[in-house]
């Protein structure tokens, strides 16, 4: 077995890859193609692209706008759920309280519990309990990047805590020593230190929060509507526009491709809560 | 150490959003799971009925049918994605040409959306326009309808979760199989053991904790898919695919059967919480043994 030649392990994981890439490409495939070649002998190659599908979801105001609430929900949601994270894992590092650790595990199972099961009670709260007046949080962006903190704020708490425990407390006791207040030490001293776990952090709840469907169906209607729920519009009993749920799909897909290549060493050890290091 | 009041200051905000979006509606759900309550029915009020909801989900087909379809679905996937991810960590262990950039390319499903994931292979299924169904068609004589065969519908559900899940499996695994030690294998070699041998008595005790901890997450992860069974086949044909999360949304949104949803939710959740337990226990396990 050791001695068997690297080109065929190479050949074998060729294989595996194009397995892995396909659906992807299919994909690309069914967006470049007009709606009456859809139904035609399946081709593999794309001979002269269509782009009608693509100018016409970027024409589409609805969608644009849900691309937007998209973009805005899931940057408020990780720039919340990492700034919290920070500061929640720097308490926790710093500080000495009863129940230290079952706080930490506390926040943990938020993130475990299957989002069906909250879909009925935050449902109901955002629409009759959480509200203020005539306010109230259902259909709203900062409704749901409060929702997404459920998960997402677990997550940061659990991949920035190694980060900062590694940080040497002599660095805040010798700033306090020279008479720097509180909020000095942890944003001049221990946050340029963390930056590289922020960014990680930043970056993959960025893309759990764009990537999440079952609450933003649920809990949004028009206003607050995300890109993913978009996706699902286009799909009916009575008649699927195929070539659009494709190009949906397809700028679904491109920031999490973008942003894959920078966080690609972490992906496991946050889907692993830190159980592996990937 | 300075005071604790900037301690609880910092955790504040954390502790504040996690109670409200957290710890509130889940003891509002169990609230809700005692009483009988469907806004759009003839009665709209929600009635307290005692235990008469969990009654009656023990003998509620709809629920057992959900129940069984998701343990099937766990334990086909996770263990398919066991084996191939097991295969692909030991063709990964060897030297050859190109192994980051495939590497990279195996991790890639890991990022995607499930209802992308879904999405992708609706688009690959569906018969006329999908490419499997033609070429099963034209090649073998096979007729594959997602939309009315119950089979062909897991099967490709299953399928597709071992396309989008393996590499998980296969990364850890590869974890765990890095920090193995090299001297009991060559010991294994002197002494003249074969590869299942080595397999059983050496390989597997050592990463039986990376195994476990995969396994579990994996059944968590299972046990709440939703995005892609509701992007593939919506649950159907029938009820075939309609696992636990689909089942709740079916019943407390088009139903507004709030009162039983929240019941089923409960037990759902409960489920989950035996899983994570034992996942939790089976992690802590080896970190104990290394230390005693």
């Amino acid at each position: 077995m050791k001695k068997r030649n690297p080109f065929l392990t190479t050949l074998f994981w060729i294989f595996i890859s194009l397995l892995t890439l396909f659906p992807i490409y299919w994909l690309f495939v069914i967006s470049v193609k007009p709606a009456v070649q859809l139904f035609s002998t399946p081709d593999l190659i794309v001979n002269n692209p269509y782009w009608g599908n693509y100018t016409e979801v970027l024409g589409n105001r609805l969608l644009r706008s849900y691309m937007v609430n998209s973009l805005v929900i899931s940057t408020g949601n990780a720039v919340l759920c990492t700034v919290l994270g920070f500061f929640t894992c720097y308490a926790l590092s710093r500080f000495q309280f009863r129940g230290k650790e079952s706080i930490f595990f506390w926040t943990i199972t938020n993130r475990m519990a299957p989002p069906a099961v909250f879909l009925l009670p935050l449902f109901l709260l955002m629409t009759q309990v959480y509200r203020v007046g005539d306010f109230t949080l259902l259909d709203t962006r900062i409704g749901m990047i409060l929702v997404y903190c459920t998960f997402n704020l677990p997550f940061a708490i659990w991949t920035l805590r190694p980060t900062i425990d590694a940080i040497p407390r002599e660095l805040d006791e010798a700033a306090y020593v020279d008479g720097a207040s509180p909020w000095k030490v942890i944003t001049e001293v221990v946050f340029p230190l963390c930056r590289p776990g922020l960014a990680v952090t930043l970056i993959l709840t960025w893309v759990f929060a764009w990537n999440e469907y079952l609450l933003a169906a649920t809990l949004t209607n028009f206003e607050a509507r995300t890109l993913t729920t978009g996706l699902s519009e286009y799909v009916t009993t009575t008649g699927t526009e195929w070539g659009i749920m494709a190009t949906i799909s397809v700028f679904t897909l491109i920031p999490a491709l973008i942003v894959f290549g920078l966080v690609q060493k972490h992906i496991v050890a946050g889907l692993t809560f830190g159980a592996v290091k990937g | 150490m300075q005071s604790n009041k900037l301690g609880w200051i910092l955790l504040a905000p954390t502790l504040v959003i996690l109670f409200f979006f957290g710890v509130l509606p889940f003891l509002y759900v169990v609230f809700v799971s005692f009483h009988q309550w469907n806004p759009f029915a003839a009665s709209p009020e929600m009635i307290f009925n005692g235990a008469e909801n969990f009654r009656r989900i023990v003998f509620d087909d709809a629920f057992l049918n959900s129940l069984g379809v998701t343990v099937a679905f766990v334990v086909f996937a996770v263990l398919s994605e066991l084996i191939i991810g097991y295969l692909l960590a030991q063709a990964f262990m060897k030297e050859f040409p190109g192994k980051s950039i495939f590497r990279t390319i195996h991790t890639l499903p890991l990022i995607m959306a499930p209802i992308i994931v879904g999405s992708v292979w609706k688009l690959m299924t569906t018969p006329s326009i999908g490419i499997i169904p033609h070429y099963l068609d034209e090649w073998f004589g096979i007729t594959m309808n997602i939309g009315t065969s119950a089979p062909a519908a897991f099967m490709t559900i299953v399928i597709m979760d071992i396309w989008h899940w393996t590499p998980l499996v296969t990364l850890t695994l590869i974890a765990a199989l890095v920090s193995l030690p090299r001297d009991p294998f060559e010991q294994a070699q002197i002494d003249g053991a074969n590869k299942v041998q080595t397999f059983w008595h050496i390989t597997l005790p050592m990463i039986i904790p990376a195994v476990v901890a995969t396994v579990f997450i994996r059944l968590m992860d299972a046990l709440r898919t939703v995005d892609e069974v509701w992007m593939l086949t919506g649950g159907g044909p029938g009820s075939s695919t309609r696992f636990l999360g689909v089942h709740i949304f079916k019943e407390v949104f088009p139903k507004t059967n709030y009162g039983y949803g929240s019941t089923i939710s409960v037990i759902v959740l409960y489920l989950t919480i035996v899983v994570c337990w034992l996942l939790y226990v089976s992690m802590l396990a080896p970190r104990k043994n290394r230390k005693g």
